[in-house]
């Protein structure tokens, strides 16, 4: 039978058989998973039916935790049911895993197999996930490939039916999750086929119901529990039996052979690696050039993980196996050795001893780690573990991928073997995030899987950074199945998609001599030579590249498409790659583009398809001289004169060559330095922001907004400012405030995004020329080098007094040093506004716990932080615990410091006459309420530590570690709305509820931004998001109100764009309220589907409309028997559908579904005013507060 | 006796001369049947502007794409795609079909393209969706300094010509006042095809937002008034070229009614009136303009239309005199 070709990924390929052979999907997003549970989701909407008939409920729950419940309770329901996740996802299932295998229940997880969080969170593969889950008493099944993704996904659906054991089906992630390959599609008469109707028929005679009631999770007893625990043996020893059958009729419809253990090498191999997962790809290789190169060598690739079938394990080695190296892609600290080594010991010792030993000789066995978190795992990696076995004395526990100058464990590997295939295609394309490379490459791959014999792979790399992030692309084709699981070392065909990325990124280094380089130039071919840096002009003379240029976005924007480049530069790569005869694969494009956007309207059609046809002619190619000419050269990746660490190890990460940095560079506990990110000058705004001191009226609304603290106001005296270059500009202040000193508003010019939210709030007009603001965006470089040198003057200038400064009002909070600086949040982002206020009004006293999300990856995601410090040296402490525990993680941090604190206390009592009664009493009575009281606390402790270390004693050695603790902290628990509102709200009410000094900031998109989108309970009613695609049909949970219920919390509800004085005073009562205080803060997203340059305006909108009302509730007031809630905004005035309509989450409902976005936005209206009415009411509520003198 | 108010339009027979212009109110189909209960002759349909629809379908793309393929975790892009964008014309074609359906008044349909080869296939779509007849809603802001008159109004006609030449129904076009030479203009759409005209469409004009500075589109309805230029151009027309005479703007009162047909309109077309009112205003001009032809012994519309033209106006040169110049005659030079 004729199959369907299909180039998809290995999310997409997992998805759609677990889409075909399930009736109820409970998911909840988590990279690399969150596509599968979309595609579900997309289907079902979409109608698409199981093999049933049905069409799968899918629901997206609160947590994993929350989906492995509904999951439990459809499987006892009698439902054919499964899940995506991956990582910590995996682990918050486990409880119910236990469960669900403990009940003989059928089920599938499929797994998109992510590093477990350690000493960092990593979104990569390897397979620390899926050995956390080993002992559940699940069965695990691992695929290697995306073919192998669905045939797997097939297999484990069937014989989870037929054993009643539950079943995790694994693939790694990103590396196969995200990898785009041809593969064939299996039908529903397959999958059909697959199941028997009995064990489906059984599985639905299981289920809970009161026809034929049973009671199933009981408690037992110490006499039977044991007994009972055992009870289901037998269907555990028949597992590799009915998997194997599973696989056998998958053959026998398909024609694809799996075995629970597949071996493949020289029939009488000598030495044989065991692994799983992506990594037999790169294995096959290494050992098919070995083996054609005589060399004795095997693999032996795990299928059926647990149960572990020893048997089949060994009968599948070939009998002359002398040597095992068996590679775990996971560690266990502290164990004997890694799981499946340990496996593979136990398989070979027990039948070793017992004399049932399939092999000529016990062999020697070894294992090694390697892989972690999608670390490049290669041919020549392979063949250093085949040839270490092959040692006199080989390493028993080695790792391979990474230089170990540490613990010595790490085998070395020669970068320049190689087993790829010669006959494949290799090409590289480097892009920007924004360009649509990306895209068009998977289309390409797909064209080419699609459209004629080859096979095609892309894998695609992404930078990580939200803005100006550059991608890489790697794609792969030839006559072949591609197994090459690795990126392109060596690629014929390079293209640059971005001319400003010469000069950050070695480009080239990665082109093969002959080849071919593309580059997207705004240059004509005659000229670009003289603007290559020389280290480009070097690679193409050395490795006689053949050099062409195309002005891509000339073409695009001639074709009407803007800046989206890629179908251009996709036509010129077909016209050059020779893949395809290029009319075939223009017929090709257009198809594929007809298919991609087909729906969104002929227009777009229209508009690409003159890209593509004009692409050809503007392809030029460049005469290439025969000698380096160029004097402009690769920026370094950071500045001179910077710390050491930044300069052996930050430096090396920005370069992109971190993978060659030792075991030693790193950090061994997770713990990094802060203020890196000033180190890391991207320069990727076009245009920034120019100041023009004659038109300023001093309001600081600028830089309030600014989400990259990319500009900044300052006071100094005319004194301070004596040796200011004279580009440097000033002027007076128009307020009282800072009367005597002169203002500067400054522009980073190389942090600056461009995002224009700064000059959008600009309220100062020229009274010439209207357009005309006290800042405007102006070409950058026409500006770079003046701006520059005043900017780096500016930074040298000394701080305002902070106690001196009225902090609580727009201009003075923007008057103070941002400790949070040049973040990699997405241009324009709404987020880092509100944290970087935060950061200026308490960051030199802050400890922040930070919830996983987009505010813990341009918090803390290498190579650099955004947190900085003060020219003292003092700054946010930062951490990220998890995605579900932030609340309870800050309650912690509060705990401690209130202990240490006390420590501090007692210990600095008892030592009162050897430091000073009058110190030590003014010490510990300190009113630190305020800047100038903490500034003077500041002061009397460093005289305290003065006279400790004068005393010498083992008690002051003792104190100095405590007297930190005696001065205010403020802790912070920030995080966006799907940690507040879902997976972390359980704890962050009980936080809340518990009465400590805490503040909490929720940043809220109202959707989960990180991950991509998907609906949170803080999504609005008529909006559409991911799991939302008809338009959320309920309204967003009113979280504040939650939170005033306990009447001694401090709630606000604030958006920047709407009142910059509310905001302001929200966090200065809710830091200063010693009760735990919550504000959530409106953060346009781009998720929203606006221009981000005008989110603030749109924020504004938001309030009028009585989308987003302002409050404040503050249990002081309560106290004082006033009214102690505090509505700031005014009756809306104007309709929710007016602010609505401008955003793509309610517009786009609007178009695709008029009449039920029409139903929904009349609730959405009425959820306004029936809310107002509440509100209205709660303002001239009067409140006590019980209990305000008991303290916790 | 009852008055015969049959009027004949771009060839089609019209119960009487009240036509809903091109309106908001015409994008429900319910809202039409009560037009057409209440006493509309004919509608005209809300525009399709096919400059709004491509920007829509664009607008969409760029909204899906934005964001997409930009960091690992969000590869797929931040909103989900929908089953349908309904981008293009069937909308709208959709709601021709179904007036024409619901109806059995004339259906007007109402184009304004943005390029040559979009005028002709969206009429060309419209006459399919079994409008029954087309108006063009031509208007260029002339604000390139480098393009004469005579380029001008070359566009329109050479719009005219190929749309004339892609549809079998009948069409008019309607166009604004800024024209240097109206009249000569208007025999030129008519030589290159044109059924009627439709005068004179209303432009948005700008507004200053004296706090902000903002520029902000300003919609204004119109009143009576507004209707005079009209008047003038109906009379100054009437005879003198081969075409349906239209008049809108400012039609709200039965008066405004007759005094455009008495210039030599055939049909005069209501919108900021409905608007202001509702459909029971076309019920209310409808009774008082049979009232006047009663009372003033007409016997049908076809009588007394036009018979106050430019040509059959016993002061023709009122219709040509400017204000300010009557306002002298009329008060400083008393005839003796």
């Amino acid at each position: 039978m004729d199959r369907p070709i299909v180039t998809v990924d290995g999310n997409e390929s997992a998805a759609y058989v677990a889409h075909k052979l399930s009736e109820v999907i409970a998911i909840y997003p988590i990279t690399p998973s969150s596509p599968m549970g979309e595609h579900a989701d997309a289907w079902s909407n979409a109608g698409t039916r199981n093999v049933w008939g049905g069409s799968p409920t899918v629901v997206e729950m609160q947590s994993e935790g929350g989906a492995a419940g509904a999951c439990h309770g459809a499987i006892q329901g009698g439902a054919l049911t499964t899940t995506f996740t991956a990582s910590q996802g995996l682990l918050l299932m486990l409880p119910n895993m236990y469960k669900i295998a403990g009940e003989l229940s059928a089920g599938v997880i499929h797994v998109a197999a992510r590093t477990v969080a350690t000493h960092a969170l990593s979104i990569f593969g390897d397979h620390s996930d899926v050995m956390g889950a080993r002992q559940t008493g699940f069965a695990l099944l691992a695929s290697s490939s995306v073919q192998e993704a669905q045939d797997m996904a097939a297999i484990a659906h069937a014989a989870t039916l037929k054993s009643r054991i539950p079943f995790l089906h694994f693939f790694d992630g990103f590396r196969t999750s995200h990898e785009v390959a041809k593969i064939e599609r299996v039908t529903e008469d397959d999958l059909r086929a697959m199941i028997d109707a009995e064990d489906v028929a059984a599985h639905r005679r299981r289920a809970l119901d009161p026809e034929h009631p049973v009671l199933r999770g009981t408690a037992q007893n110490p006499d039977v529990f044991f007994q009972a625990r055992e009870a289901c043996n037998p269907y555990y020893e028949a597992v590799p039996g009915i998997v194997q059958d599973a696989m056998d009729r998958f053959a026998g419809l398909v024609g694809r052979q799996y075995r629970l253990f597949d071996y493949h090498g020289a029939p009488d191999a000598e030495r044989v690696v065991v692994l799983m997962g992506s990594g037999v790809g790169a294995a096959t290789e290494a050992v098919d050039r070995l083996v054609a190169e005589g060399e004795k060598v095997g693999m032996l690739v795990v299928r059926l993980y647990r149960p572990f079938a020893a048997d089949a394990f060994l009968s599948a080695l070939p009998e002359t196996t002398e040597a095992l190296a068996v590679l775990d892609r996971t560690k266990e600290p502290g164990a004997t050795g890694e799981p499946l080594y340990q496996d593979v010991l136990t398989a070979v010792a027990e039948a070793g001893a017992d004399g049932t030993l399939p092999l000529q000789t016990l062999p020697r066995i070894v294992g090694g780690r390697y892989g972690l978190s999608s670390k490049e795992f290669t041919p020549a990696m392979v063949k250093a573990v085949l040839d270490e076995v092959d040692a006199e004395t080989p390493k028993r526990h080695f790792t391979v991928g990474i230089v170990d100058d540490v613990s010595h464990l790490s085998l070395e590997f020669d970068p320049e073997w190689t087993a790829e295939p010669e006959d494949v295609v290799r090409a590289l394309f480097f892009g920007l995030g924004s360009d649509g490379t990306v895209g068009a490459n998977k289309n390409s791959v797909k064209i080419i899987g699609e459209h004629t014999d080859l096979h095609a792979q892309g894998y695609f790399v992404y930078d990580s950074k939200k803005s100006g992030a550059m991608t890489v692309s790697h794609l792969r084709f030839g006559p072949n199945p591609i197994t090459s699981s690795y990126l392109i070392d060596r690629a014929g065909f390079v293209a640059c998609h971005q001319f400003g990325l010469l000069e950050k990124v070695d480009v080239l280094g990665r082109a093969r001599r002959g080849g071919i380089f593309l580059l997207n130039s705004p240059y004509p071919a005659d000229e670009v030579w003289d603007r290559l840096p020389a280290e480009v002009q070097r690679q193409i003379v050395d490795k006689e590249l053949r050099f062409l240029v195309v002005d891509g976005y000339s073409v695009a924007r001639e074709a009407g498409l803007g800046g989206r480049i890629n179908t251009v530069l996709q036509t010129c790569f077909f016209g050059l790659a020779d893949v395809i005869p290029v009319d075939e694969a223009i017929d090709a494009i257009k198809e594929s583009i007809r298919k991609s956007y087909g729906k969104r309207g002929e227009t777009v059609l229209q508009r690409n398809f003159a890209a593509v046809d004009a692409a050809l002619d503007a392809l030029h190619e460049v005469t290439v001289p025969e000698t380096v000419t160029s004097e402009l050269h690769r920026r370094p990746p950071v500045p001179e004169h910077v710390p050491d660490f930044v300069e052996r190890v930050t430096a090396r990460i920005i370069a992109g060559e971190g993978d060659l940095l030792p075991v030693s560079a790193l950090p061994v506990d997770g713990t990094f330095p802060t203020a890196t990110a000033r180190y890391e000058k991207r320069s990727i705004a076009m245009e920034i922001p120019i100041w023009d001191p004659e038109i300023c009226i001093d309001c600081a609304r600028c830089a309030l907004v600014c989400p990259h603290a990319a500009i900044r106001i300052r006071y100094n005296t005319p004194d301070e400012l004596a040796d200011a270059p004279e580009s440097y500009l000033t002027r007076e202040p128009k307020g009282r405030d800072f009367s005597d000193m002169l203002l500067t508003v400054q522009v980073a010019p190389d942090d600056c995004t461009g995002c224009g939210v700064c000059v959008q709030v600009c309220p100062a007009k020229s009274k010439e020329m209207v357009k005309h603001k006290a800042i405007n965006m102006e070409p950058k470089d026409e500006h770079l080098e003046v701006e520059r040198e005043r900017y780096e003057y500016f930074l040298s200038r000394p701080e305002v007094d902070r106690t001196t400064v009225n902090t609580v009002s727009v201009k003075g909070s923007q008057s103070l040093l941002p400790l949070f600086e040049y973040s990699g949040a997405c241009s324009g982002c709404g987020e880092t506004p509100y944290v970087k206020l935060m950061s200026q009004l308490f960051g030199d006293r802050t400890v922040i716990a930070n919830a996983t999300g987009c505010s813990s990856i341009y918090g803390g995601n290498l190579p650099t932080t955004p947190y900085t410090v003060t020219p003292e040296g003092r700054g946010p402490a930062w951490s990220n615990s998890l995605f579900e525990d932030n609340a309870e993680f800050g309650l912690g941090i509060r705990l401690a410091a209130d202990a240490r604190g006390e420590a501090a206390r007692a210990l600095l009592e008892r030592m009162a006459t050897d430091v000073g009664a009058e110190l030590v009493e003014a010490i510990l009575n300190a009113d630190q309420s305020d800047e100038a009281g903490i500034a003077e606390q500041r002061a009397r402790v460093a005289a305290a530590e003065e006279r400790l270390e004068a005393l010498g004693t083992p008690e002051a050695a003792e104190m100095l570690a405590l007297t930190d603790a005696l001065l205010r902290k403020s802790v912070w628990i920030v995080g966006g709305d799907g940690w507040a509102y879902d997976i972390g709200f359980g704890g962050l009410d009980h936080v809340l509820a518990s009465g400590r000094d805490v503040n909490v900031l929720v940043l809220d998109t109202e959707v989960y931004s990180n991950t991509g989108g998907q609906a949170s309970k803080a999504t609005p009613r008529a909006a559409v998001a991911k799991f939302a695609s008809g338009g959320k049909p309920t309204g967003k949970k009113d979280l504040g109100q939650i939170a005033m219920a306990y009447g001694n919390v401090y709630v606000a509800q604030v958006a920047m764009g709407a009142n910059m004085t509310q905001v302001v005073k929200a966090f200065a009562e809710a830091e200063s309220w010693p009760g735990p205080s919550i504000i959530i803060a409106y953060s346009p997203c781009i998720a929203h589907g606006i221009d981000m340059t005008n989110q603030m305006d749109q924020q504004k909108l938001a309030v009028q409309s009585g989308y987003w009302e302002l409050y404040r509730f503050d249990p002081r007031l309560a106290v004082t028997e006033e009214h102690p809630f505090k509505l700031d905004s005014r009756p809306p005035s104007t309709p929710f559908k007016e602010f609505a309509m401008k955003e793509a989450r309610f517009a786009m409902l609007a178009k695709a579904n008029p009449q039920r976005s029409e139903e929904l936005m009349e609730a959405a209206q009425e959820d306004i005013t029936e809310r107002r009415r509440l509100y209205e009411q709660l303002a001239g509520l009067e409140r006590g507060l019980p209990g305000e003198d008991v303290t916790v | 006796m009852t008055v015969e108010l049959e009027s004949t339009y771009l060839g089609m027979t019209l119960r009487n001369p009240l036509v809903v212009a091109a309106n908001p109110l015409g994008r429900d189909v319910e809202m039409l049947k009560r037009l057409e209960a209440a006493g509309a002759a004919a509608v005209v349909l809300p525009s399709l502007f096919e400059e709004q629809i491509e920007h829509e379908a664009y607008e969409v793309h760029n909204v899906m794409e934005y964001g997409a393929e930009t960091y690992a975790e969000h590869a797929s892009g931040f909103l989900p795609e929908m089953q349908e964008y309904n981008t293009g014309p069937q909308r709208y074609l959709d709601l021709v079909g179904a007036a024409r359906e619901a109806l059995d008044v004339p259906v007007i349909g109402s184009l304004n393209g943005a390029s040559p080869g979009g005028w002709t296939e969206y009429a060309r779509m419209i006459q399919d969706a079994g409008a029954d007849a087309l108006e063009l809603n031509i208007y260029f802001v002339a604000a390139d300094l480098d393009e004469t008159g005579a380029e001008v109004e070359g566009r329109y006609l050479r719009l005219v010509q190929q749309v004339r030449s892609a549809i079998s129904i009948p069409l008019a076009v309607k166009i604004g006042p800024y024209f240097s030479s109206i009249g000569h203009f208007a025999r030129l759409l008519v030589d290159v095809g044109a059924d009627g005209l439709v005068l004179f469409n209303r432009f948005n004009q700008p507004d200053i937002d004296l706090e902000t500075l903002d520029v902000l589109p300003k919609v204004r309805l119109t009143d009576s008034d507004s209707g005079r230029l009209t008047l003038r151009w109906i009379a100054i027309l009437r005879g003198r070229i081969e075409a349906s005479l239209a008049a809108t703007t400012g039609v709200h009162t039965s008066d405004d009614v007759l005094k455009l047909l008495l210039s030599g309109a055939d049909v005069t077309m209501m919108a900021s009136a409905l608007l202001k009112h509702g459909p029971v205003r076309l019920t209310t001009v409808l009774d008082g303009v049979r009232a006047w032809l009663e009372e003033h012994d007409y016997a049908s519309v076809e009588q007394m239309k036009g018979s106050l033209s430019q040509q059959y106006s016993p002061d023709p040169a009122a219709f040509e005199r400017a204000n300010y110049m009557d306002a002298l005659v009329s008060y400083s030079m008393p005839r003796v």
